[in-house]
């Protein structure tokens, strides 16, 4: 069972701070959907407003196509995952697992042989006898994703759960969600701040910033595509060089920067004359005949890519992303190269008004 | 006397003794690059923290409850027989608690063992009482309120304590006398048209117990209340719990500690306290201390006063293990 999710104009105001400004979306049934964004962007607000711990100042949340307006968390068919887990620690981890069934009234048996059934989802079988405080980090996960499981929710809501674990775990628990996510076929509204979690895990990701909305998309179209400046430089390393537009034609864009004229998609629908800034990503510069004049800052070698930094002519620092095979003996500190690259790989975005 | 005053000053030596051999004990054990007490603090210092504790423990604590416990088992003579033919071990003051009478076993002694149930059993239900206002105050305070409001709430619990204890009790008297202020509002009110006997109902001497204590009861509450994870309510309020399953399912198991050390403070207090029954009491109120001081001060039967005082404190003791027991609270987990 799984339910889509509908907010229209949904606005929350705490006093005279608004953290959630007139949002709204619709995330699908069975839909694995992350909401990414800097801390204080109004996403945690808005996964409390689903779950019914908060209540919209204005706008509607419709769960299921049921208006949840007056609708209590303990009886919405949502369960959320905390950040923290707030597992029940006088409790075992059988206990944490059947309370949701133990409040609906369902019997002693049935209910061990659920949460003896959901460790089995989880992975970690015949573990239910254990107190909270003797299972591992990773193990603790497990066990909050099955006792909101037991509850057998339409929505998954799950506020930066893997944020507490060391990275090997974090990268093992993404695909281990996302697997648990496919068998099960619950809606999953997945909160993070951590790009590479949304964009691995998720169907379509929604990007927030200050209360609004500022795209949503799957993942290659929020990276390759950004709507916005926030979301090509919040997702992903970008090199930004803001300018005028000078020229709009065949869905490309010319703009006017202290570093000359250069030339990008138009990923706004640009007017002649406006103020813009063009994204061009670390991996699509590369060293080129004529381009851009920069100088070699210094070259930091990670593996399969080595990242160059460079100064350019009015001193703004861009990066460079070379591939192994792509780096040249020429790139020593404090030389002077040329670096360019394709106007399609460029994306020119109309600068934000200032808020 | 000199006696007791040998003990006073051996006493100490001997507790001094004792650690050092503990740290001497310890030395060896873990090796000589672990330092001992005295090494970490130094010979002067340790020596005198020693001594310090010593003398607090012995001389303040154990000793005197020792020399109440051997006077109970004694009889009344005048001092100058002390320690003379006549002074031996003797059951009589814990008889005479029991039979209201040095030798006759037949009867039982009716008043004092009804003042010592009641003494016993108020107690309980002041105890109880007691919870029952603090526990949704303090669950306000600790979960729901903003911190301005806990300091503000906080200040007005505070401050009435400030008066001292004998002038409270004498407040509750003007309350609840009959011609206090309770009356004459209920008379105003046309509720009532004769004033009623607070004082001699004892509910005056009640409401001033469960008064007193309030403030016992709340901050081991307050504080283990504090300490519970917010999630953890909104986690079982998530699962669908109703709002009194998350108390007793999560809050109160949460509490527990707090609520033991509470419960067992004012019920000990409570039991124990003299002031308010001495000035809210009526003429015929029975509780148990002040039989104990009419004892000592009125009978001048110091040796039977220490076996009421004794039998007083082994019952309550028994009383609060009993129920720690029931409520599976370990001694350990009160002193958190």
């Amino acid at each position: 069972m799984s339910a889509d999710i509908d907010l229209m104009n949904v606005t929350i105001r705490f006093g005279d701070f608004t953290a959630v400004r007139d949002v709204s979306f619709k995330i699908n049934g069975g839909e694995f959907f992350s909401i990414l964004g800097p801390s204080g962007c109004g996403k945690t607000t808005i996964l409390r407003t689903l779950s019914g711990f908060q209540t919209p100042t204005s706008g509607t949340v419709r769960i299921g196509g049921r208006d949840m307006a007056g609708v209590g968390p303990n009886q919405r068919p949502t369960a959320l995952i905390f950040q923290n887990l707030a597992l029940f620690p006088l409790m075992s981890v059988a206990d944490n697992i059947a309370y949701g069934l133990r409040v609906r009234g369902i019997g002693a048996r049935e209910r061990r042989s659920k949460a003896e059934d959901l460790l089995k989802l989880v992975a970690l079988p015949g573990i239910g006898a254990k107190k909270i405080s003797e299972l591992s980090g990773g193990q603790k996960q497990r066990v909050a994703i099955a006792r909101a499981l037991a509850v057998e929710p339409q929505v998954l809501l799950l506020d930066e759960p893997l944020s507490a674990l060391d990275l090997r775990l974090r990268q093992l628990m993404r695909a281990e969600l996302r697997a648990i996510q496919r068998r099960v076929g619950v809606t999953f509204v997945y909160i993070t701040h951590d790009q590479g979690e949304a964009l691995t895990m998720s169907d379509r990701v929604a990007v927030m910033n200050h209360g609004i909305v500022e795209q949503i998309g799957d993942g290659p179209t929020i990276y390759d595509r950004p709507a916005t400046p926030f979301v090509a430089s919040f997702v992903g390393e970008n090199n930004g060089v803001s300018g005028r537009v000078s020229k709009v034609a065949d869905g490309f864009a010319e703009i006017d920067t202290p570093l000359g004229v250069l030339r990008g998609r138009d990923g706004a629908g640009l007017v002649q004359g406006e103020a813009a800034t063009l994204f061009v990503r670390p991996e699509r510069l590369r060293p080129a005949a004529q381009g851009l004049i920069a100088r070699v800052v210094s070259t930091a070698f990670e593996g399969h890519l080595t990242h160059v930094a460079l100064t350019a002519a009015d001193g703004r620092t861009l990066t460079m992303s070379l591939g192994r095979d792509a780096v040249a003996s020429d790139l020593t500190p404090d030389a002077a190269i040329c670096v360019g690259f394709p106007a399609e790989e460029a994306v020119v975005l109309r600068e934000e008004d200032a808020r | 006397m000199t006696n007791a005053t040998l003990a006073i000053f051996v006493g100490p030596l001997v507790v001094a003794l004792g650690f050092w051999l503990a740290s001497a004990i310890e030395r060896r054990r873990t090796g000589d690059s672990a330092q001992g007490f005295i090494g970490r603090n130094g010979a002067p210092v340790a020596t005198f923290l020693l001594i310090a504790v010593g003398f607090w423990t012995f001389a303040m604590i154990v000793w005197p409850q020792l020399y109440m416990v051997d006077y109970s088992f004694h009889p009344k003579l005048p001092p100058s027989q002390r320690g003379g033919p006549k002074d031996f071990y003797t059951l009589v003051n814990y008889r005479y608690f029991l039979f209201g009478s040095p030798d006759d076993t037949s009867h039982w002694n009716d008043t004092h063992l009804h003042a010592f149930w009641i003494t016993i059993f108020v107690s309980f239900v002041i105890t109880i009482v007691n919870f029952a206002i603090c526990y949704p105050l303090a669950y306000f305070l600790a979960q729901v309120a903003r911190p301005g409001t806990v300091r503000r709430l906080m200040l007005l619990l505070i401050i009435p304590y400030w008066i001292n204890e004998i002038l409270r009790a004498f407040a509750f008297r003007v309350l609840f006398g009959t011609g206090g202020v309770i009356n004459g509002a209920l008379i105003g009110l046309g509720v009532i048209h004769d004033p009623v006997d607070f004082l001699g109902a004892d509910v005056a001497l009640y409401a001033g117990l469960t008064y007193a204590y309030l403030l016992i009861m709340m901050f081991p509450l307050y504080n283990a209340l504090e300490s519970l994870d917010r999630n953890q309510i909104e986690a079982a309020r998530d699962l669908g719990a109703a709002w009194w399953r998350i108390h007793f399912d999560i809050v109160l198991p949460h509490a527990k500690p707090g609520i033991a050390s509470g419960a067992t403070l004012v019920f000990m207090l409570c039991a124990g306290a003299l002031a308010a029954p001495l000035i809210l009491g009526g003429p015929k109120t029975l509780w148990f201390t002040p039989i104990v001081y009419d004892r000592f001060f009125q009978a001048f039967n110091w040796p039977q006063g220490a076996a009421y005082a004794l039998a007083l404190l082994a019952a309550c003791m028994v009383f609060v293990t009993l129920v720690m027991r029931l409520f599976k609270v370990r001694l350990s987990e009160i002193a958190r």
